[in-house]
């Protein structure tokens, strides 16, 4: 790779050890997709809980932050993607002691080094929205397909060591999204009846994700029928991103980079693939619980809005969470403050519903959490949720919020 | 019989031989892996109950999120990790992994590497030159 004078010198030591091994990571990578120099990025989005790292991780987090002499300090603005707990309700959960203890070790060494503590993965919609043309180094699957797909930024998916180099050094190598030729549509799906709900759209996600081939495949949307909300765009791509490790979308008319179809592909649009309704409830299906009863009721994976948030406590009403179904709800620490503010954390949580901030569900070593409470049958309305938690030994089944509710309430499915 | 060799575009770590474990499916180790016992538990996954410790797994591309980039590290350290990783296509989470965990690992190959090895030949992995060889008895027997 083509490397700066400043990133010679970084290379050889003179701006410490932490600087040295991370361009060392980047060139690594760098070299390994036929990148040939640098970008400069403008903010690093850092996925790190302590479910993921594990306590080598935090070790390692921790020689970064003890670095003398602010060498071990970030040089753009950073921050962090969900912790693995909840700092004021982990006890509510049976969460252990020394899950939360390692997880405020990795805080205080983040913090050390110079991250800001935001604990969400919706950063897009609540921290700093990335702008067109910006280069960025994101660490969350679900912020790198918006602020590519939405905002027409630039961004690699940048694992939790890959963000913290960039962190450190300021740049990433130039290679994938941040080119211009990788970003043109390689797919054409019609969307040919309206997705209706969250779920739906997380669905959809779902449905173009299993059909790419890799995170090399950039789907293109049309539809004559669907105006999708930005909540509506976030389920998409984070489903997307999740079942396809998809990186880019575009929606015709909709996206920046797709105002019509044909400036979304290089060549000629391929020919379309059409999904109906039927196929929406086709996806459910994989979805469905073996018995009725519902353990946990989770909404996160990402986390709510706060349009989400206000819907939620719409649809509760008043009403109570059964007594033997546990509802969770996982926000950003940003929008929780709103929430509270605007008497939304209250109608919840008087409903019976557990209100996290900073945390996703999956992240939460939901091995362990399943374990302390009991938890096997979970109901959401997250089709990114329902593809990951299968593997920590859950049963997960997929329904509008709505019906996550009504089921909440109930303590079971389909009452 | 002669060794089998196959060839992909250079990759990460440093050259290592061992039994491979081979599926056509994708990888994502949030996803698809019970860490602590170092099996597969995703159910769906073609590898559902394996043990992928000390292995060269060998899989068509990644899938799921960002994880794996912190987990093969964990893995690695508790000495509960593959051996090597093989896909016919990485994203960059995989490549930012096995750079910071020096893991061997390798992708883009001459040829759909998940049907051209079979789980339990005997492979050498050298990423530095992008390759892989299956040895000769290796390659007899399971054919």
């Amino acid at each position: 790779m083509d490397l700066t004078a400043l990133e010679k010198a970084i290379l050889q030591g003179d701006h410490g050890a932490p600087r040295q091994w991370a361009l060392e990571q980047q060139i690594a990578v760098g070299e390994f997709f036929d990148a040939t120099d640098f970008v400069e990025v403008t903010q690093v989005h850092l996925c790190a809980d302590t479910e993921a790292l594990g306590p080598a991780g935090v070790d390692f987090v921790e020689r970064i932050a003890a670095a003398p002499a602010g060498r071990g300090k970030v040089w753009v603005p950073s921050i962090t993607d969900p912790r693995g707990a909840d700092f004021k309700r982990h006890a509510d959960l049976g969460q252990a002691e020394a899950i939360v203890a390692l997880e405020c070790r990795l805080a205080d060494a983040l913090a050390e080094i110079g991250y800001l503590l935001t604990n969400t993965c919706i950063n897009y919609q609540c921290i700093v929205p990335p702008v067109p043309g910006e280069h960025l180094a994101f660490g969350d699957t679900g912020s790198v397909i918006f602020a590519n797909s939405v905002a027409s930024a630039r961004s690699n998916f940048e694992g939790g060591p890959a963000a913290l180099a960039a962190s450190l050094t300021g740049r990433v190598p130039r290679y994938g999204y941040h080119l211009d030729d990788v970003r043109k549509g390689t797919c054409l799906f019609e969307l040919v009846e309206a997705p209706n709900s969250y779920s739906d759209w997380g669905a959809v996600g779902g449905i173009i994700g299993r059909q790419m081939d890799s995170y090399w495949d950039v789907p293109v949307v049309v539809s004559r029928l669907a105006a999708p909300t930005a909540d509506d765009l976030k389920h998409l791509g984070t489903a997307m991103a999740s079942y396809g490790s998809t990186a880019m979308f575009h929606f015709v008319g909709l996206t920046p980079e797709a105002p019509a179809l044909p400036a979304s592909f290089t060549g000629p649009p391929p020919r379309a693939e059409p999904i109906a309704q039927a196929d929406i409830s086709r996806f459910y299906a994989d979805f469905k619980l073996t018995a009725d009863e519902v353990d946990v009721v989770v909404f996160a994976a990402p986390q709510l809005s706060l349009f989400e948030m206000q819907r939620l406590a719409s649809l509760i009403g008043g009403r109570k969470v059964h007594v033997n179904t546990a509802m969770l709800v996982a926000t950003a620490p940003a929008i929780k403050v709103m929430c509270d503010r605007n008497g939304i954390t209250a109608a919840l949580e008087d409903a019976g519903a557990i209100v996290l901030e900073g945390v996703c569900f999956y992240q939460m070593h939901a091995r362990e959490l399943a374990l302390a409470n009991g938890w096997r049958t979970l109901l959401t309305n997250s089709a990114k949720l329902v593809n990951i938690i299968g593997g920590y030994g859950y049963e997960p089944a997929l329904a509008t919020m709505a019906q996550c509710v009504d089921a909440a309430v109930a303590g079971r499915v389909g009452q | 019989m002669t060794a089998l060799i196959f060839r992909g575009h250079p990759g990460i770590g440093t050259a290592v031989s061992g039994r491979a474990l081979v599926a056509a499916d994708n990888f994502s180790a949030r996803y698809d892996l019970d860490r602590t016992a170092g099996v597969f538990s995703r159910p769906t996954h073609a590898l559902y109950g394996e043990s992928y410790v000390g292995k060269v797994l060998i899989l068509n591309t990644a899938k799921g999120g960002v994880a794996t980039s912190w987990m093969l590290y964990d893995m690695v350290t508790r000495q509960m990790s593959p051996l090597a990783l093989l896909l016919n296509r990485a994203n960059p989470i995989m490549a930012q992994a096995a750079a910071f965990a020096g893991l061997a690992f390798s992708d883009r190959f001459d040829t759909d590497i998940t049907k051209a090895i079979h789980t339990g030949d005997q492979v050498d992995v050298r990423p530095q030159e992008g390759l892989v060889i299956v040895a000769s008895e290796s390659s007899t027997a399971a054919r």
